[in-house]
């Protein structure tokens, strides 16, 4: 059923566990925020991480990827949350290594080995409002010369400032087209939004930005089918993201309950916190278990796995919110703090809740 | 074929061939499930044949060995037939609380007599036992309990009562904890014993719930004698019996893995929710989904045959929390027609007697309260108080 971790992934666990808590604790996201760094993730890092082969773990080995599939990329994610790590992992290693593997076989081979070894970053531009709304598509592409015109607006492109190419949803006459084009194509403007999260993305305005039949990923009109697995994909490592960041806010919580003393006792001892988090820890346990059923629908039935990864995404989106406000509370007045690191993991679950659709998108996609 | 496709394969057929017609419909009525035991009366011809071939196999209680009454399955064994029942909708054969209660407590505490004694008549639904273990002053916090049990030489003498015994005034044994040492901490001095319900002393008085059903007794001991031998495991060390048993009831009470979904459930009433109510039902969906998936894990997570521990007490929690929401769903869907008491139409009240039955769910076994303590104390490790 895959609810289990084979011996490899359980391998790749561990590894990914030490190295994000090595590498990219909570402490680099604060640097690189009081720094106003201007790309926002550490380069350092993201080299190391294609060392480590993280940057291709969805790449096809003949790319020189290791191709270990959705489990192995949810588990790297679940390490980034635990430890706030800010790396293009979520646009370039996932979102745009699926849409390329979904595209035609010569972009691929162009791009994937240049993913693995870290020389671009992608990014993948959808939405165009402040609600994740992939089916009104309003930046359209019209037919000029050999190719077309792009016109019209993006918002929320996560790296958008950093990246070398851009995946472009456009309506086309018939449906959507998925475009790829350069982030310093001539008509592209680009501004830099740094979110409450600290993390980065991108709003941007397309303005008779001309492409080619050979920038179409995939085929024109028929772009929906590979959106849609894309943002899948996406939503299902996002959700990861958001179980590790859960975890471990939770733990953080749980050992300030054992510390803090008030009225002479240690407050972890009233029951009124402690049934507060036995109910938040049976809440991230189905958590974690939508999670795995999602990452395992994804790499098993790709076709059927809809449903699930929209059921863990709403899942996550209320049991993230549910650790992220419990934990603020029960730190009291420390947890509104900037000193602590409990409201920077509020403030990237919030991000991740609305990134790729909130819990009430996914119930309403469920419902359809 | 492996061996497992092999044991499908033939498990197929068996139940093919076995498994008589009536037996493969829908329980409706309260009577259609069997419970076996001294008094029982079969509703059908069917159900007594399905009964008798059934622990003839030794497939009433799967996986206990086969000198016991039971098969000797292995866990992929067992879950294999439980999907061909299920395949063919199988009723099951017997449900019994000497299978899920007190057999695994004599599997692991029994001597090899009360092994042989007991076991294979539960097995062949020959006697059936209830459980003896709340008091009116000792609910949550159990171990206060106080039914007192004299050693007089060559037997015991039990005095006192109980309360919430299920199918108490049904029952032809019961498996029951009493105070054996009052001196010492209240841990200690508890006992596990076995006696039949028709001794001399014994006496029962149903409990009628707001269901308007009466599943729950109160039972009376009055100088009741009881052999020496009825006795199971240590003298005064019956708590570690009682806590090994409400682990396995506890995971029982939580396991609605085999429930039917509440969005079919409301199909099923040929409702068309609105567009808030859907959302409720979507919610509660997701929350079905994720239970049941957590309960598949965790069991496979637990080594082969290994407790959960107080993980069970999460799925007690969750899961019977989760039933009282879904019900809560329904009548929401339902509206006044969930309501009907007494009619036939509503197959006498029946959804409405089953909300208020979920209402239980939440005290029995353990409350919800009691169960969240566990985890605080035993998973979280937060300090006692």
């Amino acid at each position: 059923m895959g609810l289990l971790l084979t011996d490899d992934e359980k391998m790749l666990q561990e590894s990914a566990e030490g190295f994000f808590a090595d590498k990219a604790p909570v402490s680099q996201l604060r640097a690189l925020r009081d720094a106003k760094d201007s790309t926002g993730y550490s380069a350092e890092l993201w080299a190391e991480m294609t060392e480590m082969g993280f940057a291709g773990v969805l790449v096809p080995e003949d790319q020189g990827g290791v191709d270990m599939g959705f489990m192995a990329a949810g588990l790297i994610a679940e390490q980034m949350g635990r430890n706030l790590s800010a790396s293009p992992f979520l646009s370039t290693s996932v979102l745009a290594v699926t849409a390329l593997k979904h595209a035609g076989a010569e972009q691929a081979a162009k791009l994937l080995p240049e993913i693995v070894s870290g020389k671009i970053l992608i990014a993948l531009a959808v939405d165009e409002g402040g609600k994740h709304n992939p089916q009104d598509i309003q930046l359209t592409a019209t037919p000029s010369g050999n190719g077309f015109k792009l016109n019209g607006k993006k918002s929320v492109v996560v790296d958008g400032h950093v990246a070398d190419q851009i995946i472009v949803a456009a309506r086309t006459e018939d449906g959507l087209t998925l475009f790829i084009v350069p982030a310093d194509v001539s008509g592209l403007a680009t501004e830099r939004t740094i979110m409450v999260d600290s993390r980065n993305a991108a709003r941007m305005v397309f303005d008779d930005v001309e492409v080619t039949g050979a920038q179409v990923l995939g085929e024109v009109d028929k772009g929906a089918d590979i959106l849609n697995t894309v943002l899948n994909a996406g939503r299902a490592v996002l959700a990861a993201e958001m179980l590790g960041a859960s975890s471990q806010v939770f733990e953080l919580t749980n050992e300030y309950l054992k510390e803090r003393k008030q009225f002479g006792r240690i407050i972890g001892e009233f029951q009124a916190l402690q049934h507060r988090m036995a109910h938040l820890y049976c809440e991230i346990e189905l958590a974690r278990t939508s999670v795995l059923a999602a990452l395992s629908a994804l790499d098993n039935n790709p076709k059927s796995a809809g449903p699930f990864v929209s059921m863990a995404k709403a899942k996550l989106g209320s049991v993230a919110k549910l650790a992220a406000l419990e934990s603020v509370q029960l730190h009291g007045g420390m947890g509104m703090t900037d000193e602590l690191d409990i409201g920077l993991y509020l403030k990237r679950i919030r991000v991740a809740q609305e990134l790729f659709g909130d819990s009430d998108f996914h119930i309403t996609q469920i419902n359809k | 074929m492996s061996d497992l496709e092999l044991f499908r394969a033939e498990t197929r057929e068996w139940l093919e061939g076995n498994c008589p017609p009536e037996m493969r419909t829908p329980m409706n009525r309260e009577t259609d499930a069997c419970w076996g035991g001294r008094n029982w009366v079969y509703s059908s011809n069917d159900q007594k044949i399905w009964l008798e071939r059934m622990a003839a196999k030794g497939w009433t209680a799967p996986s206990w060995p086969k000198e016991y009454g039971g098969a000797g399955l292995s866990r992929a064994e067992a879950k294999v037939l439980e999907q061909e029942m299920k395949r063919i909708q199988a009723r099951p054969a017997l449900l019994s609380f000497g299978i899920w209660m007190l057999g695994p407590a004599l599997l692991k505490f029994g001597s090899d007599a009360q092994k042989m004694r007991y076991l294979p008549e539960i097995c062949r639904g020959e006697i059936r036992w209830c459980q003896g273990y709340s008091e009116p002053n000792a609910g949550s916090d159990l171990a206060s309990l106080a039914t007192k049990c004299e050693d007089k030489g060559d037997h015991f003498l039990v005095n006192g009562s109980k309360v919430w015994t299920s199918y108490a005034d049904e029952s032809d044994w019961i498996f029951c904890l009493v105070r054996t040492d009052a001196s010492g901490k209240k841990h200690h001095g508890i006992s596990f014993i076995l006696f039949d319900m028709e001794s001399e002393g014994v006496s029962t008085k149903p409990i009628k719930l707001i269901s308007g059903r009466s599943p729950f007794c109160e039972t009376f001991f009055d100088d009741v004698k009881v052999p020496k031998e009825n006795l199971v495991g240590e003298r005064d060390k019956g708590w570690s019996i009682a806590k090994y048993l409400l682990t396995h009831e506890r995971e029982m009470i939580g396991d609605s893995g085999n429930l039917k979904p509440v969005a079919q459930m409301v199909a099923e009433m040929g409702i068309t929710p609105d567009a808030a109510l859907q959302t409720k039902i979507t919610e509660l969906t997701i929350d079905e989904w994720a239970f049941s998936q957590t309960m598949s894990r965790m069991l496979a997570e637990a080594k082969a045959g290994a407790s959960l521990g107080a993980k069970s007490s999460m799925l007690k929690y969750y899961g019977t929390e989760l039933n009282k929401r879904r019900y809560e769903v329904m009548m929401d869907a339902a509206g006044t027609d969930g309501l009907e008491w007494e009619s036939e139409r509503s197959n006498d009240g029946d959804l409405a007697r089953k909300w208020l039955r979920t209402k239980g769910n939440s005290i029995e076994g353990g409350t919800s309260e009691i169960q969240l303590n566990i985890i605080a104390k035993h998973i979280l490790q937060l300090p006692g108080t």
